[in-house]
């Protein structure tokens, strides 16, 4: 960039800004570089020479954002989780918004494109052996209908990353992603005095504080090495300890037939922390073997398990 | 009524815990103390292996070792104390007996415990808690995936190349290799990992089969039916495990591993012969 000087700083677009991760993203990046935040839910508050901006990715006006800055970079993390919006809706927003985005990044030359998905793609299965690689297949769509657009949404970047290496295009798929602010399933699961889970399954799990995930987004933008990484500590536990150790009660839910827990969960709305579609995760595992990222980017997670349950027990004993 | 319900439950406590003091002996902690595996902040690894679920499992199958199937190890100075490792043997006697001997003699081994892992049926994981609890006592399935992620971070693994045509077999062909697969010899060839071959001897006759019933077999899904006893006999079990055997080749053809599945499969028939002969009395 020879029409620059040289010291001016790179300008990023981090989309999900409302999220509790993307904020820390945002924390970590503020000064070093000119920020721009985006998010479909709201338009974020943010420090004074943050420009915040609330719109839908697949929506037109997106578009007027890469107008008006000279836009250098893309961490994508802002995502419908599938408890949020019907699944039309959330495929429009992640899927062809998505598709809108890598467009765009294309036209206005965008040097770097990080894109935040999900372990979600590898799909739970009893036949999934351990420490998945980068290259297992995804098979997330066989499980159930309603994680067809993290796959798709994962393929298409995919496409983009291969056709077009001049978006330095980065996939991270971490495994759960936890701590404060954080509203996926799984937090919200945990964050639950009564927690339910499956009778006769314990499937191994990975979890990883959202502080640690932060500073593998940063890390891995910052180095800028593309391809596709799982992020995910060396540690593991079986998910009902996890429940436990989080101050959970357990709830247990009869297991077979499979369709049982899946019409409770529907039954009893549990749509947001125990959602139907996500019932064979609770029951067989995903572990992901996360040390090509950790080698690559030089990353360790400073927080340890217990950190993470820490802080769901202590939430806990704040509200009693 | 207070008091009464906190007494009954110190009554409780106590008695659990007099139990597991039993099953979990100061020789079994030990041992477990002493195998150089990684596990996690929460004694797990990634498989699912638990230490807990170990120790107690340990317990137990240490006192059928010793006092049920009357074990007699040979040989277990052969077994590297640490490093990748393929245990493999022959398969008999219906139930996998014989691989939980065989990992009791491992997790014991005076001259240095390890955690042996076996490879187990894709549907043990749809299974309530027993998936589970095979997972936390080192069983994975036999996915080769997970093989070579194990061998790769050191890890012992039990392969019976027969798999369920060595177990379910008739007692009239009693200690007659059945085909192996070569499978085994393909994760040593990749992952440069030495073979501890072993004889077993006594596990044919803790379930003699005289029949299968395959239409029964075929209708619940599962390998077979045998018409057997109802639980494994207390049969005296001898367990020979030769020298490590180290392999290379540029694998050019099938043949060529088949032909180093041969030399296992010699060997193996050498350490049951030895096996045959120690054995004074079956029971």
């Amino acid at each position: 960039m020879a029409a620059r000087p040289a010291q001016a700083k790179k300008t990023i677009l981090v989309t999900g800004a409302a999220g509790s991760l993307a904020k820390r993203v945002i924390a970590r990046l503020h000064g070093r570089y000119q920020v721009i935040a985006v998010d479909f839910r709201q338009k974020v508050e943010t420090d004074a020479n943050i420009p915040s901006y609330k719109v839908d990715l697949h929506k037109r006006g997106f578009e007027d954002i890469f107008r008006n800055h000279k836009i250098d970079a893309v961490i994508h993390i802002g995502r419908f989780f599938a408890h949020e919006q019907d699944r039309q809706r959330r495929y429009n927003a992640n899927v062809l918004g998505t598709k809108k985005l890598l467009e765009l990044c294309r036209k206005y030359f965008v040097k770097q494109v990080m894109i935040h998905s999900t372990y979600y793609v590898y799909g739970a299965s009893p036949y999934n052996p351990a420490l998945l690689d980068e290259d297992a297949p995804l098979k997330a769509s066989e499980v159930t209908q309603d994680l067809v657009d993290s796959v798709e949404l994962e393929s298409l970047a995919q496409i983009y990353l291969w056709k077009y290496p001049e978006l330095n295009i980065t996939i991270l798929r971490p495994c759960n992603v936890l701590g404060p602010g954080v509203r996926n399933s799984m937090s919200l699961l945990l964050s639950r005095g009564i927690a339910p889970v499956l009778l006769g399954f314990s499937p191994m799990m990975q979890f990883l504080h959202v502080d640690d995930m932060a500073d593998a987004v940063v890390v891995a933008f910052e180095q800028n090495k593309p391809g596709i990484y799982n992020v995910a500590p060396e540690d593991w536990v079986a998910f009902q300890e996890a429940v436990t150790q989080s101050g959970c009660s357990k709830l247990p839910i009869p297991s077979i037939p499979p369709v049982l827990p899946k019409m409770w969960s529907n039954l009893l709305n549990w749509n947001a922390f125990f959602p139907p579609y996500l019932i064979n995760y609770f029951k067989y595992p995903v572990i992901i073997d996360g040390r090509l990222f950790r080698d690559t980017f030089g990353w360790k997670p400073r927080r340890s398990l217990n950190d993470i349950f820490g802080y769901y027990r202590k939430s806990k004993l704040l509200a009693a | 009524m207070a008091i009464k319900d906190v007494l009954k439950g110190l009554a409780g406590f106590s008695l659990g815990e007099s139990l597991y003091r039993r099953i979990v002996t100061p020789e079994v902690e030990a041992a477990i103390e002493k195998i150089p595996k990684p596990v996690g902040s929460f004694g797990y690894d990634p498989w699912g292996y638990n230490e807990n679920a170990v120790k107690v499992s340990l317990g137990v199958t240490k006192w059928l070792y010793d006092h049920y199937f009357r074990v007699t190890a040979n040989g277990l100075e052969n077994i590297p104390p640490n490093g990748r490792l393929l245990i493999i043997g022959n398969h008999s006697g219906q139930l996998p007996m014989d691989g939980v001997l065989l990992g009791t003699a491992l997790a014991t081994n005076p001259h240095g415990p390890r955690a042996a892992r076996a490879m187990i049926e894709r549907f043990f994981p749809t299974v309530p808690y027993l998936g589970n609890l095979l997972n936390s006592i080192g069983a994975v399935i036999g996915d080769p995936l997970n093989c070579a992620k194990m061998l790769e971070s050191d890890e012992v693994i039990i392969v019976f190349p027969e798999g369920v045509r060595g177990s379910g077999k008739l007692y009239k062909d009693r200690y007659k290799l059945q085909r192996f697969g070569n499978g085994f010899m393909h994760l040593a060839l990749t992952h440069k990992t030495p073979i501890i071959p072993v004889g077993i001897v006594g596990c044919e006759e803790t379930m003699p089969a005289v029949a299968n019933i395959a239409p029964l077999a075929k209708i619940l899904g599962i390998p077979y039916v045998p018409v057997a006893p109802p639980f494994p006999l207390p049969a005296k079990v001898h367990l020979n495990f030769g020298k490590p055997m180290h392999f290379k080749c540029n694998m050019e053809s099938e043949d060529e591993v088949t032909a180093l599945v041969e030399d296992v499969k010699t060997e193996i028939r050498r350490l049951i012969a030895l096996g045959l002969e120690q054995r004074k009395e079956i029971y």
